[in-house]
């Protein structure tokens, strides 16, 4: 097991140096002059090559790299060119928004889709046509658009939840649950539709397998069954969609946190990739792949957790 | 849940989504001329196909449809309501909404054509040729693919905006190298799983080049599929693209429906009204691709199902066995006390409503202590008799006429919390595959012990000892090691000891064993045949063997009932039915059993055999 994971984490290691590395490569096309950027039009031609030269941009790509990577790998991210902000502060400072929401949706998606997938799986009928007309409808629209409309009916019409706005839980718990409740919401719909769909295939399919009908013929009964044996093997592959909806999730908060104004990963990666601040986009690429690169490390370990014949392989 | 799919996922889980594992156990071919019929034959594929042209249709002619310029804008129109010369009235900067909304499904669904057209040039034939000669290549791509998969579509695209500038067409192009992944995926998931196919390897064989296999025979495999995921990343490429313009990030001015939604967010305190439309389109569009691949797979899985018949179900109208009653096994008034059935029938329901009988008036009895052998091809519905007698008959089948006594105790119609307290203390089942009917997530232990536990009731310690016992029973050396195994680290010989063992963890009466040794190899069926004999005989049990196998009968059965279509069409002791058969069916059994085992001579009772042998 031990070994698996090192082995897993160095993969995501390299995998880190490759993205990173390209990330850079792209990121840093010529054309773009940053020093003028900063300094505007006026700025005489000295100025702005000095600008550059102190931001280490008249040194060849392959250095610039090099040099990121060598303080990166020590834990030093560098500093924003357009804020000056130390990139590793700012990017901590916004992760824990970005970290509520994804906690939550990972939480409401797991309970609702297998409630309703185990449902809908052993008892089928019309609750089965109901899970699967809703997981058609989460799945076709587009995510920004059911936030949009549950903005329209819980903040605007209803004012149940402030439309806008975040409140760290360490200064309210109240506050934080109101303003991130829409928020989690809203990227719920689409997960749960697509992870519920995957539960609910799953437990038909293990009900159909020729020990759950041995175990029926030991005279357990029904509940043992579904909760013990089929829970457990319709489980893995439930997971892997949950890990897979993970990466998406990502995306998802981009928008969700921009329409609710939430200061996370996701708004501060529209503001500065649209200014082209290499450091602190390079540290946004970086903490993705991390963090996919975590989840399905976790999904693998729940994966072989529960299916011992993975655990050989 | 554009945004929220990565772009590359496969699109597992979905209704109407092939997932990738679907790819890999391969798809059926499909011709195209019944999946378009097959398609406008479902009302709801047939009226998605409808919406999405029209929504093609209004954006290609959307110059000669709109009533404005989309640009042209009058503040003091701001905010107009629908009516006049404005249809659908105008947004904050007094531009026409209908025209907006016209001219912005050309820009969105243009914008999406790009994505889904450089993501199938990428995809298709790469997936093609990893998945047929695998290899080197086969490795290299699948590693750049995970890359890419691991990449948060919106993410990169915000950074790709960042180097490449506000211009939407070279966002989709980058969103179509994103999303190629998901075709390279299933197409190659798909091909590999076709290449090792027979007809294949039948091609190659009689001399066909590569291409022409990959063009005849690879390529129908893979069209259906292929077709399904253009529906789906197009309903992606949509929403991700409507997201980029609703952050405002992607062609500036000109007006998409993701672009509207934004200036309708702006205004949502004063005019919400104007998210209608483009949210309307938006979702619109996004579920009709998304219903129409749902009704193309179930064009594809239509289309398959029909080859296969069910397994073990006899046919329709069976022949022209006639309904025999049998002395031996069916007298009414001379029920066994242990198990006994009379006229017995189950029948599936068919998808016109009707029911197909499976078993049809079967009569069988079975006293404490005796084996009865219930023989007969597959098909004939012996299983079927078993499962009823059980009361675990597979989805759909139901007992429809007759009865069965389990110690004189009349169990059709019995609830099912009664009928369960019968299983596993009364009526044991030993299956037929001894693997699949271990679930694989548990140890030996813990299967064994569950049901003493939550049958008999037993403490956790005294089930674990009894375990350990029952696997002594079955002649399992070191059982307490065995009890910490998992199903996959044993063999079929030891796992079908293990079932045997658990049929006998509560100590029933009855023992059902469904063709205990079909799946196992000979020496190791002659063990099995021994353990099954040795419990019966020290512990009195009556048996039901559902077997084909003549030879199995002839060892160990006191009397024998023969299977035809859903019928016994014989049913006395084994000696007289298998030594004068009067029944044509089981004298062909018979004949089959002597064509294929010239070996074996016929029939001698179990004393005589070792005189012969």
């Amino acid at each position: 097991m031990l070994n698996f994971i090192a082995r897993r984490i160095a993969a995501g290691a390299l995998l880190l140096v490759v993205i990173s590395f390209l990330s850079y490569l792209l990121l840093s096309v010529p054309g773009t002059d940053v020093g003028r950027q900063l300094l505007g039009q006026g700025a005489d031609q000295a100025a702005v090559d000095a600008k550059n030269a102190s931001l280490g941009l008249d040194r060849p790509v392959l250095a610039q790299y090099a040099d990121w990577l060598a303080r990166a790998v020590r834990g030093d991210l560098g500093t924003s060119w357009f804020t000056s902000e130390d990139v590793g502060t700012a990017v901590a400072g916004r992760l824990p928004v970005t970290a509520s929401l994804m906690l939550g949706v990972t939480l409401v998606t797991t309970v609702v889709s297998f409630l309703l997938g185990v449902w809908a799986g052993v008892r089928r009928g019309a609750v089965d046509r109901v899970v699967q007309v809703l997981g058609v409808v989460g799945y076709a629209l587009p995510g920004f658009l059911v936030t949009l409309v549950l903005v329209l009916v819980f903040a605007v019409r209803l004012n149940w939840f402030p439309a806008i706005g975040y409140t760290p839980f360490t200064e309210s718990p109240g506050g934080w649950l109101s303003t991130i409740t829409l928020p989690v919401l809203s990227l719920s719909v689409a997960s749960v539709a697509g992870v519920c769909q995957q539960v609910r295939g799953a437990v038909i399919d293990v009900l159909r397998q020729d020990y759950v009908r041995t175990l029926r013929a030991r005279g357990l009964p029904a509940s043992r069954i579904v909760f013990r044996h089929v829970l457990r093997n319709a489980s893995a592959p439930a997971l892997s969609v949950l890990g897979m909806q993970f990466v998406g999730l990502l995306g998802g908060a981009v928008l969700v946190e921009q329409i609710f104004g939430l200061p996370g990963i996701g708004s501060m990666t529209v503001t500065y990739t649209a200014r082209g601040d290499i450091p602190v986009i390079m540290a946004l690429v970086m903490l993705t792949v991390v963090g996919v690169v975590l989840i399905n490390l976790l999904v693998d370990i729940m994966i072989g957790w529960l299916n011992p014949k993975a655990r050989a392989a | 849940m554009s945004e929220n799919l990565p772009a590359g996922a496969p699109a597992a889980g979905l209704p109407g989504v092939p997932s990738r594992d679907a790819g890999e156990a391969g798809v059926p071919p499909v011709r195209r001329g019944g999946a378009v019929r097959r398609l406008l034959r479902n009302p709801l594929g047939a009226l998605s196909a409808a919406v999405l042209l029209l929504l093609v249709a209004a954006a290609v002619l959307a110059p000669l449809l709109a009533p404005q310029d989309p640009a042209a804008s009058s503040l003091g129109d701001a905010f107009a309501g629908p009516g006049g010369a404005h249809p659908l009235g105008t947004d904050s900067a007094g531009r026409d909404i209908l025209s907006r909304l016209l001219h912005g499904g050309r820009n969105t669904l243009g914008g999406a054509l790009i994505a889904l057209g450089i993501a199938l040039v990428l995809g298709v034939p790469s997936g093609l040729y990893a998945g047929y000669r695998g290899g080197r290549f086969d490795a290299a791509a699948n590693w750049v693919v995970d890359l890419v998969m691991a990449l948060p579509a919106m993410v990169v695209l915000l950074a790709s905006r960042a180097i490449l500038g506000p211009d939407v067409r070279a966002l989709m192009t980058v969103l179509g190298v994103l999303a190629a992944p998901s075709f390279f995926r299933l197409v190659r998931g798909i091909v590999a799983g076709v290449r090792t196919e027979l007809y294949v390897d039948a091609a190659k064989v009689s001399g066909l080049s590569d291409a022409r296999i990959v063009a005849r025979h690879v390529l129908i495999v893979v069209r259906g599929p292929v077709i399904i995921q253009v529906a789906l990343v197009a309903g992606i490429a949509i929403g991700l693209q409507a997201g980029l313009e609703f952050l405002g990030i992607g062609s500036g001015s000109a007006p998409t429906w993701g672009a509207m939604l934004n200036e309708a967010f702006q205004n949502i305190q004063r005019a919400p009204l104007l998210m209608l439309w483009p949210g309307l389109a938006l979702g619109l569009t996004n579920a009709a691709l998304v219903l129409l691949a749902g009704a193309l797979r179930d064009g594809l899985e239509d289309r398959a199902g029909q080859a296969p018949a069910p397994r073990r179900a006899a046919r329709r109208h069976g022949g022209t066995v006639p309904a025999v009653t049998i002395a031996a096994c069916g007298d009414p008034a001379d029920r066994a006390g242990l198990l006994s059935v009379r006229g017995l029938t189950v029948a599936y329901p068919r998808p016109d409503g009707g029911g197909r009988e499976v078993v049809r008036g079967v009569d069988l009895d079975v006293r404490a202590g005796e084996i009865v052998g219930l023989v007969g091809e597959s098909g004939s519905g012996k299983t079927q008799t078993a499962f009823a007698v059980l009361g675990i008959l597979p989805e759909g089948g139901r007992v429809t006429g007759g009865s069965i006594t389990v110690k004189g105790r009349e169990v059709v119609g019995l609830p099912e919390r009664a009928r369960r307290g019968l299983r596993g203390g009364t009526v044991a089942y030993v299956p037929q595959e001894p693997m699949s009917n271990l679930d694989p997530a548990f140890t030996i232990g813990s299967q064994l012990t569950e049901p003493l536990r939550h049958v008999l009731g037993l403490s956790r310690r005294e089930a674990a000892r009894r375990a350990v016992d029952l696997l002594r029973l079955v002649e399992i050396p070191r059982p307490e090691q065995v009890m910490r195994l998992y199903p996959h680290e044993i063999s079929g010989g030891m796992a079908q000891r293990v079932l045997i063992a658990g049929a006998m963890s509560c100590d029933p009466e009855l023992l059902i064993a469904d063709e205990p040794t079909t799946a196992l190899d000979v020496r190791v069926q002659a063990e099995i045949l021994d353990l099954l004999r040795r419990l019966q005989k020290d512990r009195g049990l009556g048996v039901l063997l559902v077997t084909h196998d003549l030879g199995v009968v002839a060892d160990l059965c006191d009397r024998v009932a023969v299977m035809n279509t859903g019928r016994i069409v014989e049913a006395g002791t084994t000696e007289r039915v298998l030594r004068s058969p009067e029944d044509a069916y089981t004298r062909t059994l018979l004949g089959a059993v002597l064509d294929q085992a010239p070996a074996r001579s016929p029939w001698q009772p179990p004393k005589a055999r070792s005189a012969t042998a």
